[in-house]
């Protein structure tokens, strides 16, 4: 928007659009360059480590594929992880970033500038997030100018939802995905308003590469279907839009099928069945088309009634066969995630470990005033703005925003979809009303010393001034023209007469009074600025944290808690290689990544028996969690404790999950026996079972010598059980500020000959088979 | 216990062979006086000694042998021996003297020798003093070895109350110093003293040669045991200004292992903690003036250090993640930059580095050290001297944006101990236009980069210059020119409208009517000639297959611009009339009411076409 309004009228047409040009590329430079900065404040405020959990497996994928190349990335067996079960990490890893940050790793290196693995991984989401704020301006040239497109690059480059994935070490693959995301975008209607076989292939590659960075890729590959769908239904129908979708369908789903996460899904699953469905139903119109041009009405609409009586047979032939091939499969072919965005209540019925993770719930509303905050407001404006008047391009962000708040209301994670949407409708908003201000003002002033009548110049200058605003895109415009064919130009002008003739016409309607246009503009200009500040705020104070590092603020200065990484060091240095560490799966790839050592469960969450393994040891007396763990080879518990210090995100919190999920695959462990009176608590008046289990005890071991009392600073209670001893379990490390406990389990001890025949004169058949059952892998 | 054992075994052997040897190949020397001090304050044993050697024999004798029982010769890691030469205050040290290993024939393996060569061959009767300092690592056994967290550290010293010589001693005494008072047990011979923190034992008078009398000290220490597995020292010289010291280190605590449970609490009690084996700190006393200082392992940065400087040194206490228990292990990397000035010196047309050899930490043991020197690109003629022999290698690195690589001397050196911290000298050649090699790599490098784009920019690409988007697309550019002209004509049409409607507000104010003529007939004469120049564009548009969608919309503009202009001379006539009439403004008004509705309606139609030509 800068750009719109700091170009100078008056100067000659050609030396104002080498300067609007050289202008715009300083701005969007200047955007990169703020786009990258504002995500330094981690770097900045904590250090340069990488983030979370993900990011921990995404570093330790990079630096396999660092250290052994790519053939043996794809082939990489990780036996680290899932102990026995291992995973394929090369055919069940989206690998786009991985693969991103490896060749700049590989690029850099080859050049000889050594940075580190990790400094790449680290700085990578900055480097895309540019990248991003770029292909958002490209895309809202697209649909309305490059006045619309530099503010909503400039949005972009600070939205906090954005921001809160891809800080600097936030190593996520979201972090390449939104820049993948709005590239294909920007291709499709690039190819829309030219027509251009280039530009579809171009968009193909960057299907792929987005199916390469993300799983949600689907929100494409159904979006550009719906969008086709959308214009076919509203008439608009023409040979751009064929070129625009039918390449993309077949090479994109070519190109798709070839990640080995994919693979065939890419032609097997529901989610990419609307895509085929359109492709469909585009070569039927496209075909009618083409007869409607043959034909002679009359002729033609024997042929329709003829066409449409087989066809619909047709058509109920093949949705039968479909139903029932999506009826065949357990879950009609969707997968848990995706069903979970149809039907929001879905994985809380059925998916504990969906449900488990906070990402996967629904927003609050406050949440969204923090994530894209005054866009919020600026939506709306932006959606009326794209409807004067409607073109594809701006039809397609319609419904792209439309489609991502209703997915954006399912899933907190998908609140990043719905930012660049948000961005780009505001930034069209923005432009316009600014356009409108400033044209207004110039009119009124230009009019003013028409009626003083002494300077003439000005009302020479006045008409071109009132234009002025709208010129801006000229030369981008032009530049666009000069590329595209001659062909394509024809199909073009006929769409545009109307849209210039009704944008004269409100630009005449919409000549505010002088004091009403600066009143507007210096208040839009508050917005703005309290927008700018919202997002350094949301920047350097809400989504820098590392989480590996807690800091907080006391009266004696900064305090730090490094005690995950302590005991990850603890771990990596002082136990041997091949050690086995249980602990809850959260903490699965920072173990492998920090400590390098084999865990049982870790954070993709493929494996739900598994998981729920761990979960009932968790949950089990001592004795029945030693057999548990020892028989999955585990020589080492993990938990995580914030009683101490105040730490709420620790086991004892999430415990609850590891019940349900636990119960959920066996069933004597019973949520109901840890609640009291449905209400979950460690104080004197837990139930029995709650105080008698594993994780209870570890947490808790020897925490009422602390203080002599016991307190929990996270439940703010007086611990149930107090003294205790562990029979099973030794307790072999504990971090600084006790957050986390490490804990080894016994060596078996000798069979006293007697006692196991008192033990087995004792137990009935019936008492063992129990016992048997309540451990899974015995 | 085995190692225990094995010690006890090697003392049996060492005393078997003693008792065996009798060879009279080094009795040409007597040692008057032999004053030994152990110091096992810390985790090395560092023994000073200072032997007055007299020369009994009728030779003069140029060599002078050192013994040690092998199990401490195994261990030693720093050995030096001076000679002083005066007595009581004028007693100065002079040079280090050159020690040898030495395997002399005939003798037991037991038994480590080590041969000195004197400054001058010592005649006989003559006396000489000699002061060796040795320091061995290792030699402190923990005892027990594994103990638990409450436990205190007891360290166990085996060594000879004699003072084991191929010659024969007259006089010697050896004290041993401890770290406290706190002695579990120790050997009590025959004039042995314990006087706080230290035992003493001697003087014993006129001992045969390998006298060897066994002592055992068993004492409590708090020292640290840090060793070092490993140590690498990179050192990059940066002509720029800096010289970037990285120190890796793989850290291990050796004394005695940790046995059962790790009890945060009883570690963190306070009115007493527990767990005093476990070391918390290392304390690195880093040169003057060290900047940029930073200590991190694999995972991160570590927060827990602490550091003062002031112009003599400059002081970094880092505590590992973890307290090391004995047994633990830990990794971390500290790195600090030096001023270049301090340690880059110029010596006959070569520059040297004078850089000390070891790791800056406080009594820390390396088993072994690699020390890289890594010197900028296009660095020449490298040597290096060295206080002590050191295993020497070259490599070559690729640093920032190298070309050739830059030359890197690496030294390795095994069982390194402070004493070993002395400074060495990397002697090299470097021109300093080399310096400016990597800024011009970029200079170019970003020229290229630009003249490309202008190159790209405003050159001709296309494969085919016949084909029929080119031609489409060069037409085009002149399509676009020519509606550029079009649109200066029609502007300047309008400005002289503007003009027009001017001279006519002008009239209607002075009723100077001969003025509005005037200015009447110039916009006349501009309007026909303007109207001349577009014809021929107008043609030339036409012409062009592309403009079909343009020209009409042009012609249009045209066509609407001339019917303006005549409503606009029809108004201009009839104003003038009226005022040649002398007719009523509101008269003349009235009349040209009509028109100047027409002319509004006009002008905004011919706002509207320009507009939208704009658009194009």
């Amino acid at each position: 928007m800068a750009a719109v309004e700091s170009l100078p009228p008056g100067t000659p047409s050609a030396m104002r659009n080498a300067f609007g040009t050289v202008l715009s590329a300083l701005i969007l430079v200047l955007i990169g360059v703020l786009a990258f900065s504002i995500r330094l404040f981690s770097v900045i405020k904590y250090e340069s480590v990488i983030h979370e959990f993900d990011p921990y497996f995404n570093y330790r994928v990079t630096q396999f594929l660092s250290k052994n190349g790519i053939y043996e990335f794809w082939n990489w067996f990780d036996d680290r992880t899932w102990y026995p079960l291992g995973r394929v990490i090369g055919g069940t890893v989206y690998p786009g970033l991985t693969l991103t940050a490896g060749t700049i790793w590989w690029v850099l290196n080859a050049i000889n500038i050594p940075l580190s693995v990790e400094t790449v991984c680290v700085f990578t989401a900055p480097v895309f997030s540019a990248f991003a704020s770029w292909a958002t301006y490209l895309l809202t040239k697209e649909v309305k100018g490059s006045g619309a497109g530099l503010a909503a690059a400039a949005l972009l480059a600070m939205v906090p939802s954005y921001i809160s994935r891809s800080v600097a070490g936030s190593y996520d693959n979201e972090a390449v995905a939104i820049f993948a995301l709005i590239f294909t975008f920007y291709l499709y209607i690039k190819t829309l308003n030219t027509g251009s076989l280039f530009y579809a292939t171009l968009n193909a590659i960057a299907y792929f590469y987005m199916v390469c960075s993300w799983g949600g890729y689907t929100f494409i590959i159904n979006l550009i279907p719906m969008h086709v769908l959308l214009c076919i239904v509203t008439g608009r129908y023409s040979p751009r839009l064929y070129i625009a979708y039918a390449p993309l369908v077949v090479l994109g789903t070519l190109l798709a099928a070839l990640v080995p996460v994919v693979g065939f899904n890419a032609v097997l699953t529901s989610e990419h069945f609307a895509s085929f469905l359109v492709f469909i139903i585009i070569h039927v119109v496209a075909l009618v088309y083409y007869i409607k041009g043959i034909l002679t009405p009359k002729m033609f609409k024997v042929a329709v009634t003829l066409v449409v009586s087989i066809g619909l047979v047709v058509c109920l032939i093949v949705v039968a066969v479909l139903v029932a091939l999506v009826a065949s499969s357990p879950t009609g072919g969707w997968s848990g995630r995706s069903l979970s965005l149809l039907d929001p209540t879905y994985a809380s019925k059925y998916i504990p470990i969906i449900a488990s993770v906070s990402e996967h719930q629904p927003p609050t509303w406050p949440s969204y005033f923090m994530d894209i905050n005054v866009l919020a407001f600026l939506v709306p404006a932006g959606i009326i703005a794209c409807f004067s008047p409607l073109s594809d391009a701006s039809s397609f962000v319609v419904l792209y925003i439309v489609m991502s708040v209703y997915f954006s209301g399912v899933m907190v994670r998908l609140m990043l979809v719905l930012a660049p949407a948000a961005c780009i409708m505001s930034g069209i908003a923005l432009s316009q009303a600014f356009d409108v201000f400033t044209g207004s003002i110039k009119y009124q002033l230009s009019s003013k010393s028409k009626d003083d009548a002494e300077d003439n110049t000005s009302t020479k200058n006045a008409p071109k001034d009132d234009a002025s605003s709208g010129k801006a895109d000229k030369g981008e415009e032009v530049a666009k023209e000069r590329l595209s064919k001659k062909g394509k130009k024809k199909e073009r002008e006929p769409a545009e007469k109307p849209s210039v003739k009704s944008k004269i016409v409100k630009k005449k309607a919409l000549v505010l009074p002088l004091e009403a246009s600066i009143v507007a503009l210096l208040l839009l200009i508050m917005l703005g600025a309290f927008y700018v500040i919202h997002c350094v705020w949301a920047a350097a104070e809400a989504y820098s944290a590392p989480s590996i590092v807690l800091t907080s603020q006391s009266h004696d200065g900064l305090h730090v808690f490094d005690d995950f990484r302590e005991s990850y060091a603890w771990l990596s240095h002082n136990t041997d290689v091949d050690d086995k560490v249980a602990s809850w799966w959260d903490y699965g790839y920072q173990t492998t990544a920090m400590a390098n050592r084999t865990v049982i469960v870790d954070n993709n969450t493929w494996n739900n028996t598994h998981i729920a393994t761990v979960g009932t040891a968790m949950s089990s007396p001592e004795k029945a969690a030693w057999e548990i763990f020892n028989s999955l080879d585990v020589k080492y518990v993990l938990v995580v404790f914030g009683g101490v210090i105040g730490y709420p995100s620790d086991d004892i919190n999430k415990f609850l999950w590891m019940v349900r999920i636990g119960g959920g695959e066996f069933p004597h462990i019973k949520e109901a026996d840890y609640l009291r009176d449905g209400q979950y608590r460690i104080d004197s008046e837990a139930t029995p079972t709650m105080l008698n289990c594993l994780m209870y005890k570890l947490c808790y071991y020897r925490f009422v010598e602390t203080d002599g009392k016991g307190y929990d600073r996270v439940r703010r209670t007086e611990i149930g059980k107090k003294h205790f001893k562990l029979t099973h379990f030794e307790e072999v490390f504990t971090s600084h500020h006790w957050m986390v406990r490490i804990y080894k389990l016994k060596p078996q001890k000798n069979r006293i000959r007697g006692r196991v025949k008192k033990l087995k004169q004792k137990t009935t058949s019936g008492v063992s088979s129990k016992s048997v059952k309540k451990n899974p892998w015995m | 216990m085995k190692k225990n054992s094995s010690v006890v075994v090697d003392l049996l052997l060492l005393l078997l062979a003693i008792t065996v040897l009798a060879t009279p190949a080094f009795s040409d020397l007597v040692l008057s006086k032999v004053e030994r001090r152990i110091d096992v304050t810390s985790q090395i044993a560092r023994v000073t000694k200072t032997l007055k050697v007299v020369n009994s024999g009728s030779e003069s004798v140029s060599e002078f042998t050192l013994t040690f029982p092998k199990f401490l010769g195994n261990n030693l890691a720093y050995l030096s021996v001076s000679h002083s030469e005066g007595k009581g205050k004028a007693k100065r040290s002079l040079a280090n003297l050159s020690v040898k290993e030495a395997h002399p024939k005939g003798m037991p393996d037991s038994i480590s020798f080590y041969s000195v060569s004197l400054p001058k061959p010592l005649s006989k009767g003559d006396t000489l003093t000699l002061e060796v300092v040795a320091a061995f690592t290792n030699v402190l056994q923990p005892f027990p070895e594994k103990i638990t967290q409450r436990d205190i550290h007891l360290v166990m010293l085996q060594e000879s109350a004699q003072y084991l010589s191929p010659y024969v001693v007259e006089s010697q005494s050896l004290s041993i110093k401890l770290p406290n008072a706190r002695i579990e047990s120790y050997s009590k011979l025959e004039n042995t003293k314990v006087q706080g923190s230290e035992i003493k034992y001697g003087p014993y008078k006129n001992l045969a040669q390998y006298s060897y009398a066994p002592i055992v000290v068993h004492f409590e220490s708090k020292a640290a045991f840090a060793v070092a597995e490993k140590l690498v020292r990179e050192i990059e010289v940066s002509h720029w200004g800096n010289v970037q010291v990285t120190e890796h280190y793989n850290l291990v605590h050796r004394g005695a292992q940790l046995k059962g449970e790790f009890s945060r609490l009883e570690y963190q009690d306070r009115p007493n903690p527990q767990g005093v084996s476990a070391f918390r700190h290392l304390l690195a006393r880093l040169p003057p003036r060290a900047h940029s200082i930073y200590y991190r392992d694999d995972i991160g940065n570590i927060s827990t250090s602490q550091m003062q400087s002031d112009s003599k040194k400059t002081e970094l206490l880092i505590e590992p993640r973890f307290p090391l228990f004995g047994g633990w292990k830990t990794f971390f990397t500290i790195g600090y930059g030096l001023p270049l000035s301090d340690f880059l010196f110029a010596s006959e047309g070569k520059r040297f580095l004078d850089i000390s050899f070891g790791s800056p930490m406080i009594d820390l043991v390396t088993e072994k050290l690699i020390v890289q020197v890594v010197l900028p690109e296009g660095s020449k003629d490298i040597s290096v001297t060295t206080p002590f022999a050191v295993k020497q290698s070259h490599e070559i690195k690729y640093s920032h944006l190298d070309i050739a690589g830059r030359p890197v001397v690496v030294l390795e050196k095994n069982n390194v101990v402070p004493d070993h911290n002395q400074k060495i000298q990397v002697y090299y050649k470097f021109s300093n236009i080399n310096l400016l090699s990597e800024p011009l790599m970029l200079i170019t490098g970003f020229f290229v980069l630009f003249i490309t784009c202008i190159i790209y920019t405003r050159a001709d690409f296309s494969i085919s210059k016949s084909s029929a988007a080119y031609l489409a697309k060069l037409q085009w550019d002149e399509v676009l020119a020519t509606l550029q002209e079009v649109q200066n004509i029609i502007q300047k049409c309008l400005a002289a409208h503007d003009k027009l409607e001017a001279s006519l507000r002008d009239l209607s104010r002075t009723g100077d009517i001969q003025t509005c003529k005037a200015a009447r007939k110039s916009t006349d004469s501009l309007l026909k000639d303007l109207s001349k120049e577009l014809r021929p564009l107008l043609a030339s548009l036409q012409s062009f297959p592309s403009a079909s969608q343009i020209s009409p919309k042009v012609e249009e503009l045209v066509a609407k611009e001339r019917e303006l202009q005549e409503k606009l001379m029809a108004k201009h006539t009839t104003v003038v009339e009226g005022y040649e009439k002398k007719s009523s403004g509101r008269d003349i008004e009235n009349r040209i009411a009509s028109q100047q509705q027409k002319i509004i309606a006009l002008r905004q139609e011919v706002d509207d076409l320009l507009e939208f030509i704009d658009e194009i």
